[in-house]
């Protein structure tokens, strides 16, 4: 089901209700947003894919379609299925053969100004009328929609809603007697248990969960959303949620947080992750750990600012000046946004790193289907920290003492008895400014110490990933959310007799070159997968493992990959 | 309570001879004792210029970290740890250059911690080029035929910006600065200091003398430090007379006071556990 209209027109929303109201069901949902930057006007769409197994992505094509202009009709009419259909207001909206092209939709007309204005409504509840309209013709339950709307408005509005959906289940039931041709039906996981939410909103619960308690951030689509998630919480989970004045305060305030003792979190999107990196580095030199959120959109410079991409890889790895360890996670579902989370916080508090979690707007922004998440699966690990009782003060705390690990112990600033301070500049056990030259490379072997340690603790971690058989004519390697366009992919590509298997790298730095080697030794092809022009973890992988890659596939207009188009070039190179 | 003896660190100092950071040392030093406070109550932020070093020569806890970002780092540490002083060095070209919009919004955020700006005029350690408060016409390695724009008044700024405690010292008068760091750092709310600190390297126009020779103090002329107008009119003031002293000192309520939901429980001394979000799952089911 595909919903468009103008911006402002509450195209989004209305897709999520119709979204929630499969879930409720019982169903599997993913839906998926297309905005563009500006505010009325323009041409927004919220796809909604439902059925009985997961699904993992949008699908390539439409089966009904719910136009709340003319526009919505003309952009996507190809897009549609033989034997789709169009809801669409017949009285505001003149349609010819000539326009449309198609002899094989149906459409159905259904009065949705008229039915508002009988009803007094906010034009905007039109929507909700079309929603209706399609659960009539999905011969769905029209009071699952009505039990979303009613969590979802205020209780006059929600009521005014219901009224809206079942004048147009009515009008559609009364009008069009024969069946559409697609049907939902309510299955057993029909309820209230499993949860629906973006990327972005996962990355906030798992930051909650983590007890992250200081969150700063400057807005910047797509990691916006972030912040609108945690803001209206800070007083329910007793943390400070500020919108500073810039990134480069925010990266700031997060680090200060840190050093303080507290769990902090920053997001942004490359423009603003620019402007971040050079408190990054600080953060990389005085051990703090806060946790960076990069939500990628296409660039160079501001781009498209409200579309896809993962061009800022290699950025990730690489950002703000000289050398020192950090680690770089790339969820590719909304589950793996949560757990990633998680880990993100104990990695940068036991090695006393920055933890940065790339994800992209497509991602973040769309909404999968997970099963509730489990709060205690990844316990609290704060690492070397030495709470206030624990301090016993025989010899003088030094902040960045030497240590078999690299890692020093971690006193709070006003621990009885302990100094504690650190230092931009290169420094000493105690903090204090160096310019030595033997205490400088002392001072850096001690900081890359903590990487081997990482990588020793990651050998624990699912740092990779393989989906498919172990044998297979082909491996996909991907990382991030092509995960749910791939996986889509390689359902097509196993109804066609092609079975490949699929490389997903969650932990790109440090790179987990043991595993993506001894995942890759037995495969027959390989193929890269990417939202970017030139193949970053292609170069990864050489980079790492000297091994080339045989095939890329890469997007860069913005979009996600759609599974019906990838599986076909998967089959063109195979 | 800490002592003079306490506060010593290994570190040798590098300042110039007759650097104008030696006055604001003592001056601070001074106050700590003064106010009776313990060597870990305190964090001293600072930024990257000469008086970036003062992390090294007092022996208190301190975040040395990069250049104009003192207040949201400094801001940072406040707000999950509000039992901690803070008190932020900067020098003019790092807060009024490369941090100045950090400055406004601290100012207005008014977080309850101390700014303490060492305002030479001139930028020291990159050796002598203008910065936003060196007088116009100065010339320098960067502005050889003399400073284009006229000067920024960060003074009157902070007053515009709703400042809560605006002061301006001298490090020539280190017993009158000490007095202003004290009450600084006992205001409830954000108190800055501007410090006229002469560069004897390199600043030949901003000297000792010339500084000598023109500060007078509000507080002996009968200044009201709760009259903003007068207190801005007064910042105007810039020739053979220049004020030092408390402009304004007005209290209102801190970012803190607004964060009731915080209030009680330092973010610090919550203890580290998972947190139940039961409920926030339950609204996207």
């Amino acid at each position: 089901m595909l919903v468009g209209g103008e911006a402002g027109a509450g195209i989004s929303r209305s897709g999520f209700l119709f979204a929630k109201t499969c879930l409720r069901g019982g169903l599997y949902v993913f839906g998926a947003n297309d905005y563009q930057s500006l505010i009325r006007g323009g041409h927004n769409f919220y796809t909604v894919r439902a059925n009985n197994e997961m699904v993992y992505s949008q699908a390539d094509t439409v089966d009904l379609l719910l136009a709340l202009n003319k526009e919505t009709i003309l952009f996507h009419k190809d897009e549609l299925v033989a034997g789709a259909g169009i809801v669409y207001d017949g009285d505001q909206i003149e349609l010819t053969d000539e326009e449309l092209e198609r002899d094989d939709i149906k459409l159905y007309s259904v009065p949705l100004r008229s039915i508002v204005k009988e009803l007094e409504g906010p034009q905007i509840m039109e929507n909700t009328v079309a929603l209706g309209a399609a659960i009539a013709l999905l011969d769905y339950e029209l009071e699952l929609l009505n039990s979303v709307l009613r969590d979802t408005f205020k209780p006059k509005v929600a009521e005014q809603n219901i009224e809206a959906a079942k004048k147009g289940y009515n009008y559609t039931k009364e009008n069009y007697k024969d069946k559409f041709g697609y049907e939902l039906q309510k299955t057993d996981l029909a309820g209230k248990n499993r949860v629906f939410l973006t990327g972005n909103e996962a990355i906030c619960l798992g930051a909650l969960n983590a007890g992250c308690k200081f969150y700063a951030a400057y807005p910047m689509t797509p990691a916006t959303p972030l912040l609108h998630f945690l803001a209206p919480l800070e007083k329910e989970y007793k943390m400070v949620v500020i919108q500073a004045e810039n990134e480069i305060a925010a990266v700031n305030m997060v680090a200060g947080a840190s050093y303080a003792g507290v769990r902090s979190m920053t997001a942004t999107s490359g423009g603003g992750f620019c402007l971040m990196s050079e408190g990054l580095g600080m953060v990389g030199m005085t051990e703090t750990s806060p946790v960076i959120v990069l939500v990628q959109r296409p660039g160079p410079s501001t781009g498209l600012p409200t579309y896809t991409a993962q061009g800022d890889l290699r950025f990730a790895i690489h950002a703000s000046q000289g050398e020192f360890p950090r680690v770089l996670i790339a969820p590719g579902d909304v589950e793996e946004s949560f757990y990633s989370t998680l880990e993100a916080f104990n990695l940068a508090e036991k090695f006393q790193i920055p933890a940065l979690i790339i994800s992209d707007k497509y991602l973040a922004e769309s909404h999968g289907t997970a099963e509730p998440f489990d709060q205690n699966r990844i316990g609290i690990d704060c690492g070397k920290l030495i709470t206030e009782t624990e301090y016993t003060g025989e010899e003088e705390y030094k902040r960045h003492k030497f240590t078999e690990d690299g890692i020093s112990p971690r006193a709070m600033p006003g621990t009885k008895g302990a100094i504690v301070r650190t230092n931009a500049d290169e420094h000493n056990e105690l903090g204090y400014t160096t310019e030595d030259p033997v205490l400088t490379t002392k001072m850096n072997d001690k900081r890359f110490k903590k990487l081997d340690a990482l990588n020793k603790e990651l050998e624990n971690y699912e740092t990779v990933k393989l989906y498919g058989p172990e044998k297979a004519d082909a491996t996909i390697i991907g990382w991030g959310s092509t995960k749910g366009p791939i996986r889509e992919a390689m359902k097509l590509l196993k109804e066609e007799d092609v079975t490949v298997n699929f490389l997903q790298v969650v932990y790109l730095h440090p790179f987990p070159a043991g595993k993506v080697q001894g995942m890759l030794q037995s495969a027959k092809k390989t193929i890269v997968v990417e939202n970017n022009k030139t193949s970053q973890l292609t170069s990864l992988i050489r980079e790492h493992l000297l091994k080339t890659i045989d095939h890329k596939i890469l997007k860069y207009d913005g979009r996600p990959f759609n599974p019906e188009a990838l599986s076909k070039s998967i089959k063109e190179v195979l | 309570m800490v002592n003079l003896e306490d506060l010593k660190t290994p570190k040798t100092n590098t300042w110039c001879p007759g650097c104008g950071n030696f006055g604001i040392l003592m001056a601070f030093k001074k106050a700590l004792i003064e106010l009776g406070m313990e060597r870990e109550d305190a964090v001293l932020v600072s930024g990257i210029g000469c008086h970036g070093k003062m992390v090294n020569y007092v022996n208190i806890n301190g975040f040395h970290g990069i250049h104009g970002r003192v207040l949201p780092l400094a801001k940072g540490i406040k707000l999950a740890n509000p039992n901690l002083k803070v008190v932020g060095f900067a020098g003019d070209a790092d807060q009024y250059n490369e941090g100045w919009s950090h400055f406004a919004h601290a100012i207005r955020m008014n977080v309850d911690m101390t700014l303490i700006v060492h305002d030479n005029m001139v930028l020291g350690l990159t050796t002598g080029q203008a910065t936003s408060t060196s007088q116009q016409g100065f010339k320098s390695k960067s502005t050889p035929f003399g400073v284009i724009p006229p000067m920024l008044n960060p003074v009157a700024h902070a007053l515009v910006s709703d400042g809560t405690f605006v002061a301006r010292g001298f490090s020539g008068d280190m017993f009158h600065l000490k007095k202003l760091i004290v009450e600084a750092i006992k205001h409830r709310g954000f108190a800055f200091v501007d410090v006229f600190q002469p560069c004897v390297t390199f600043n030949y126009l901003n000297t000792y003398d010339w500084f000598s020779q023109r500060v007078y103090k509000l507080e002996e002329e009968g200044h009201d430090v709760t009259d903003r107008r007068k207190a801005l009119e007064k910042t105007f003031e810039w020739g053979d007379r220049i004020p030092i002293g408390i402009f304004y000192n007005k209290e209102r309520p801190t970012y803190y006071d607004n964060l009731p939901h915080v209030k009680g429980v330092p973010l610090t001394k919550v203890p580290a556990e998972n947190v139940d979000i039961t409920s926030t799952i339950n609204e996207m089911m």
